[in-house]
């Protein structure tokens, strides 16, 4: 009853490809949108907004890029960590080349860098696969590291070895750096992720979406009937990595306000991954719920023992959460391999009959 | 034109000048190498047997070490220990085909992998909060391990084989040899390689995959627990081990990933290549390039043989 297309007829072309065909999707997405912009600023404090829902957009960005190369064409990678530290150090190069140029352009641009990494590092997928190449991606993570801890200039040869960001305006509104309110931020971060998404549902649905699935599918078959392995495989890298790449600036500009090595470290390559194997593979949606489980688990596990009142130690509170973490995502993984995402189609399907039983 | 002359001409010099050096630096990088061989070792009796790229190896080799020496200092005596320990690592091995592998049979081998990647996080958070996480000296004396070294005066200087490095080496070895055995020779060994052939193939003249991957994961879990000792050996046994232990994945994509002799070969050449690209030629760069070198170093071999250089090849049909 309450998921029903019926009597929701589409006349045009127009109206049959429409981003949401389904008037109730449309509402519901309204409804997000409504949260999101106006009622999360409004009842979330600096806590909830600085350490929930700023990192959970950011990484959602990022597991959104990684969908795209792993759930849409389906080429593993380990190194998005490293995709996401090229496009902080990035952004943080060009704004000390060019300090008068505005941070959100800035933050546009380093993507790019990122792409072109991600381009070269791309090379290999055309001669190996599967876990081979993982493996492949492995090398641009571990170079990644070395290069952000040796290469002096990146980090403009200051002592620390850390990149800082200094303050940056948007109408004279503090919007980076230690005087910017959460809120403000929380709206920059917020509007880049939701233009950013809006593209990428875009583009897996069009042509490009198409050719990386049918390479995902099986690539000797996508070349067979005309797919070009070289572009589509490399158009995939360089996407993914620029969604990793503008997560990374976000991430540094936007919400640590500082990073160094260990903040683009391997084990926020697995991270990513986890989110999108746990939102489901080829799932743009799945990106965001897989973003919001993992990144909140450790966050909600870390504030269940003050709840409950037990009196524990940090340490010990750490080596629960791993442990928990890692059991949660076993669970999950023999409970439903193909994710939230698939939980939600599931239940969508519950809610076009429901209440009748068929 | 100086670069190209740092890079081409003076290593070798080098090299030339000071053999006795080279021969030091060779060993390091032998006996680096038959490590990540050994870790490479489990890797692939797991990849063989179940197809399931098990990324806690690492972990298993710090978990096998560390409950060794924790054992130990309760005071127990160090053989018991040992032996309880592989008891330790039986019932891992029985825990993981019970609770992960049996209930994601025929899934993709991405979520295989994945699950592997949650157990190594349950693995961390376990042996942290029973272990502590603070690095410990290995019991290396009360296992009768030697700890000397030998000195050879040859080639105009002084090269120093440690006596501990030359017992891996060997542990290796044997460790090798019997698996050979134990997969030629064996009832549960020509079960092994059967279902490494095909699964389905497998089960249906009766092999049971339950057991044979409870076998599988234990004799990786022997193979680690030996590893973790003589790494420990050489160094403290702590949590930064299991990074080390990611070398292991370069050993397999040089060497395949179904390969036991690839294992041993990709290791060695990682390990000697790693060494002498950190000591002649990583000060042009800034050095610790061991940290991505293999890496490269195993996708340049990619490049020309993409199932790795001992792999089966690869044959896909549409």
């Amino acid at each position: 009853m309450l998921y029903r297309e019926t009597g929701q007829f589409k006349t045009t072309y127009l109206a049959d490809m429409a981003i949401f065909p389904i008037r109730q999707d449309y509402f519901l997405m309204i409804g997000i949108l409504l949260f999101a912009y106006v009622i999360a600023p409004l009842v979330m404090n600096d806590f909830w907004l600085n350490s929930i829902m700023i990192p959970t957009m950011i990484f959602a960005l990022a597991a959104i890029g990684l969908n795209i190369l792993t759930g849409y064409t389906g080429q593993l990678s380990l190194g998005h960590g490293g995709f996401m530290g090229v496009g902080a150090y990035a952004c943080y190069k060009l704004t000390s080349y060019f300090p008068d140029v505005n941070i959100i352009i800035h933050i546009f641009l380093s993507g790019f860098f990122a792409a072109a990494v991600g381009f070269v590092f791309g090379l290999p997928s055309l001669r190996i696969k599967g876990f081979y190449l993982a493996v492949a991606t492995l090398a641009s993570q571990f170079f990644l590291e070395w290069a952000f801890g040796r290469i002096a200039w990146l980090y403009n040869y200051n002592d620390s070895g850390a990149i800082e960001v200094s303050s940056r305006t948007l109408f004279d509104i503090p919007i980076a750096g230690a005087s910017a309110e959460p809120v403000t931020r929380y709206f920059v971060v917020l509007a880049i992720v939701t233009f950013l998404t809006w593209i990428a549902l875009n583009l897996v649905r069009g042509r490009f979406g198409r050719c990386w699935m049918a390479v995902r599918d099986m690539d000797i078959a996508a070349e067979l009937i005309g797919i070009k392995l070289l572009p589509t495989k490399l158009l995939a890298f360089s996407v993914s990595s620029y969604y990793a790449g503008v997560a990374g600036a976000l991430m540094v500009f936007m919400w640590l306000g500082a990073a160094e090595v260990e903040s683009f470290d391997i084990n926020h390559s697995f991270l990513i991954l986890f989110m999108v194997i746990i939102g489901g593979l080829g799932s743009i949606l799945g990106s965001f719920l897989g973003a919001i489980f993992i990144w909140n688990l450790p966050v909600l596990l870390r504030a269940i023992p003050d709840m409950i009142g037990v009196n524990i130690g940090a340490a010990t509170v750490e080596h629960m959460t791993f442990m928990v973490t890692g059991a949660l995502i076993i669970f999950f993984l023999i409970v439903e391999p193909h994710g939230f995402a698939r939980l939600w189609q599931i239940t969508k399907e519950k809610l076009r009959l429901w209440p009748f039983p068929y | 034109m100086e670069i190209l002359h740092g890079i081409f001409i003076d290593p070798f010099i080098t090299m030339y000048e000071l053999p006795d050096l080279l021969v030091q630096v060779l060993w390091e990088g032998f006996v680096a190498g038959t490590l990540y061989s050994l870790i490479a070792l489990g890797f692939v009796l797991i990849f063989k047997a179940s197809g399931v790229f098990n990324f806690a190896q690492g972990i298993i080799v710090v978990f096998g070490a560390l409950s060794l020496v924790g054992l130990h200092s309760l005071g127990i005596p160090a053989f018991v220990a040992l032996f309880l320990c592989i008891g330790i690592m039986f019932a891992l091995a029985w825990l993981v085909e019970f609770t992960v592998l049996r209930r994601l049979v025929n899934q993709d081998p991405i979520i295989l992998f994945m699950a592997t990647i949650g157990l190594n996080y349950f693995l961390i958070g376990f042996g942290e909060g029973v272990f502590g996480g603070e690095p410990k000296t290995m019991i290396t004396a009360e296992l009768g391990l030697p700890t000397g070294a030998f000195d050879f005066d040859i080639l105009g200087g002084l090269v120093s084989l440690q006596q501990i490095d030359i017992t891996a080496a060997v542990t290796a070895g044997v460790m090798v040899g019997g698996l050979a055995v134990f997969f030629n020779k064996t009832r549960i060994g020509r079960g092994l390689r059967a279902v490494a052939d095909d699964h389905q193939a497998a089960q249906s003249v009766g092999i049971s995959l339950n057991h044979i991957w409870i076998v599988v994961w234990f004799a990786a879990g022997i193979v680690a627990l030996a590893t973790g000792v003589m790494w420990g050996a050489r160094s403290d046994v702590s949590f930064a081990l299991s990074i080390v232990a990611l070398k292991a994945l370069p050993v397999l994509i040089l060497g395949g990933f179904t390969s036991i002799s690839g294992a041993i070969v990709g290791g060695l050449i990682i390990g000697i290549s790693e060494k002498m690209a950190e000591f002649y030629w990583g000060p042009l760069v800034g050095g610790s390039i061991e940290s991505w070198f293999p890496y490269f170093l195993a996708l340049l071999f990619l490049w020309f043989r993409p199932q790795g250089l001992f792999g089966e090849k690869i044959i896909e049909r549409v």
